[in-house]
């Protein structure tokens, strides 16, 4: 088998001194739905950072397309690679179409700043994650969940055939969580995209991913489709966490039911 | 909504549409793929604010003490003086002043612009955060010391504004520079050299101390020639490289990962910004002195009258152009006696800033 498109060799991952992991290899199944779980602080974020080329790693090299990803042109690997940071700051007043266009930047010059090609993208990046009624509004006025899916429809429309999202559920409550995964789920499949995914929700993550990878103390512990590595042991090895785990009713991956509170071990 | 006719659209295959992105925003294409993105809202009010310059521009060549028309100006600046003396003190005189005027507004609300997206804080402007007091610092050694040509003390408020630019960003500097240390380190180098301006004063004979308190005034009298040459060819030099800021500029607004995830260089065009900014202040205040308030409230009008989203660098220095020109003009002739024009910003710039502090108040309580 050829090498993945996106893959970590022998990374090791700092702040200033503080190591996060070591020697850490990763590779990302091309065409997968890759999502990234375990305990907060466990560098799964740390992770996805130097993936997207945030953070430069101490040691060991990310490479992209067969090429290490700092040998691209900024542009060149935003046109490879799209991010949806945990956070970002929506311009004072901005319009939901303007933001969206922005999405469009690698693909654009000083003097070409806006093509039919730019158009199109950003029509379609707005009908695949439903904002199109919202296009002239204000990204100020709109809900959490809105204003999630008006990000998500940026980094769509920069149209790259890898996307990295950090944590994309969080601060939105459960039905605007699922609407969000349904719509990861969608790209991944309808488009061929290459997803790779940090989430919280350890059952989000086994219902959506296709790849699962399971880190603590910035190791990966195991990594497989959730159906074939979630169990009990994994459960408390990665978070500490006793538990049961069943057949989701919906789906047949893998759910976890936290046990009822008592001592645990004590039986 | 339908595009609205321009001159230019049945030119030779230059063409304005609709984005569709914003209810008033545009592309011009032209021949081989060119085009150029544009808010219809803010290239009217950027030709509004042109009328404004343009009549602050021949009212200032018109009035003084020396009363000439409207329409004889316009006779002598291109050419035909009615008399000499006319000619002297319009093409002389009053052109060289008013066009400083124009020149150190417009540097100052750019640079004002460029801080404030830098920054992401409607107080970051290079007179807040020390970047004038450097600049101030250099050029009131240069007076004392030397005593010191105009063109000395110029040298000395741009050497003094750059390497306190230069301290601030390495003080800064922690993995990258982040707009609100950037404002702190700025605020306390400001203080900081502040008080070194006074102690030189303190230090120095009574009539080196006025002269530099003038200067420190920020004035316009006595600006020539050679003026205009100097702060038109730094303007000059720095305009192109904002133009090519401004796109990248934009991203960076939206936090660091998102721009470096769209492929923008966050700390490259953050040093670019900085360096940019740095030059207009400091050429704007050796030019005339740190005339204070131009360039923390130029850009954030330029931004309530385009309705513009983020910087509008363009728009703000338009902006910071008229709010100087008519300044002087205030500062020349409605008062009863003449000031320099510092005196003046500084209470448009009082009043603004009041009115800042409530509305922002405000806006944190409803």
């Amino acid at each position: 088998m050829s090498e993945p498109r996106l893959h970590g060799n022998d990374l090791t991952l700092a702040y200033d001194e503080r190591v996060i992991s070591r020697e850490l290899s990763v590779s990302i199944p091309d065409g997968s739905f890759t999502v990234i779980v375990g305990p907060n602080a466990c560098g799964k974020s740390t992770l996805l950072r130097a993936l997207a080329r945030m953070l430069k790693p101490s040691a060991g090299a990310v490479h992209l397309d067969g090429q290490l990803i700092t040998q691209y042109s900024t542009k060149e690997a935003a046109r490879r690679l799209g991010l949806l940071p945990q956070s970002s700051i929506a311009p004072e007043g901005i319009t939901v179409a303007d933001l969206v266009s922005r999405g469009r930047y690698p693909h654009q010059r000083l003097f070409r700043q806006w093509s039919a090609a730019d158009t199109a993208a950003v029509a379609e990046a707005m009908a695949n994650t439903g904002i199109t009624d919202l296009r002239h509004r204000q990204v100020d006025e709109l809900s959490g969940g809105q204003r999630q899916r008006v990000w998500l429809a940026m980094v769509l429309a920069q149209q790259t055939p890898i996307l990295l999202l950090d944590e994309p559920t969080t601060f939105l409550d459960i039905a605007h969580q699922i609407e969000v995964l349904d719509l990861c789920h969608d790209l991944h499949v309808s488009h061929g995209r290459t997803l790779v995914a940090v989430l919280h929700d350890l059952n989000h993550a086994c219902r959506y991913a296709t790849h699962l990878i399971a880190m603590r103390d910035g190791e990966i512990v195991a990594e497989g489709a959730p159906a074939a590595i979630v169990d009990e042991t994994l459960v408390r090895d990665v978070f500490g966490l006793a538990c049961r785990i069943i057949d989701d009713p919906e789906t047949g991956t893998p759910l976890v039911i936290p046990a009822a509170r008592q001592p645990v071990g004590a039986s | 909504m339908t595009a609205p006719t321009t001159p230019a659209a049945t030119r030779r295959r230059l063409a304005v549409a609709p984005t569709d992105l914003s209810p008033t925003g545009y592309v011009l294409r032209a021949p081989g793929e060119l085009s150029v993105r544009f808010d219809r809202r803010v290239v009217l009010m950027c030709g509004l604010l042109v009328a404004v310059l343009i009549a602050v521009f021949v009212t200032s060549l018109a009035v003084g003490d020396f009363t000439i028309s409207p329409g004889d100006v316009i006779r002598t600046l291109f050419g035909n003086p009615t008399d000499p003396l006319a000619d002297f003190i319009v093409n002389g005189r009053r052109l060289p002043r008013v066009l400083v005027a124009f020149l150190v507004g417009g540097a100052l609300g750019a640079s004002g612009a460029v801080f404030q997206s830098l920054s992401r804080n409607p107080l970051g402007s290079p007179d807040v955060i020390g970047f004038t007091s450097g600049a101030s610092a250099g050029a009131v050694f240069v007076i004392l010391v030397t005593g010191g040509s105009m063109l000395q003390v110029a040298g000395g408020a741009v050497a003094g504004g750059l390497a306190t630019a230069v301290a601030v960003y390495l003080l800064a500097y922690k993995r990258g520079v982040q707009g609100f240390r950037l404002i702190l380190v700025g605020i306390a180098a400001g203080a900081m050299l502040t008080s070194a301006v006074h102690y030189m004063l303190m230090r120095a004979e009574l009539i080196q101390a006025a002269s530099a308190q003038v200067w420190l005034t920020g004035s316009l009298n006595t600006r020539a020639w050679d003026h205009v040459v100097a702060v038109g060819i730094g303007v000059a030099v720095v305009v192109p490289l904002l133009a090519v800021l401004s796109r990248p500029m934009r991203l960076i607004e939206m936090g660091d990962d998102a721009a470096t995830g769209l492929g923008g260089n966050a700390e490259r065009t953050r040093l670019g910004m900085l360096i940019a900014a740095t030059v207009l202040a400091a050429i704007a205040v050796a030019a005339a002195g740190p005339i204070a308030f131009i360039a923390l409230s130029a850009p954030h009008l330029a931004r309530r009258l385009t309705g513009a989203s983020g910087a509008a660098v363009g728009a703000a220095a338009l902006m910071g152009a008229v709010l100087l020109g008519a300044s002087d003009l205030v500062a020349q002739w409605v008062l009863p006696t003449p000031l320099p024009v510092g005196v003046v910003t500084v209470c448009i710039g009082g009043l603004y800033l009041v009115w800042l502090l409530a509305r922002e108040g405000r806006r944190n309580h409803v």
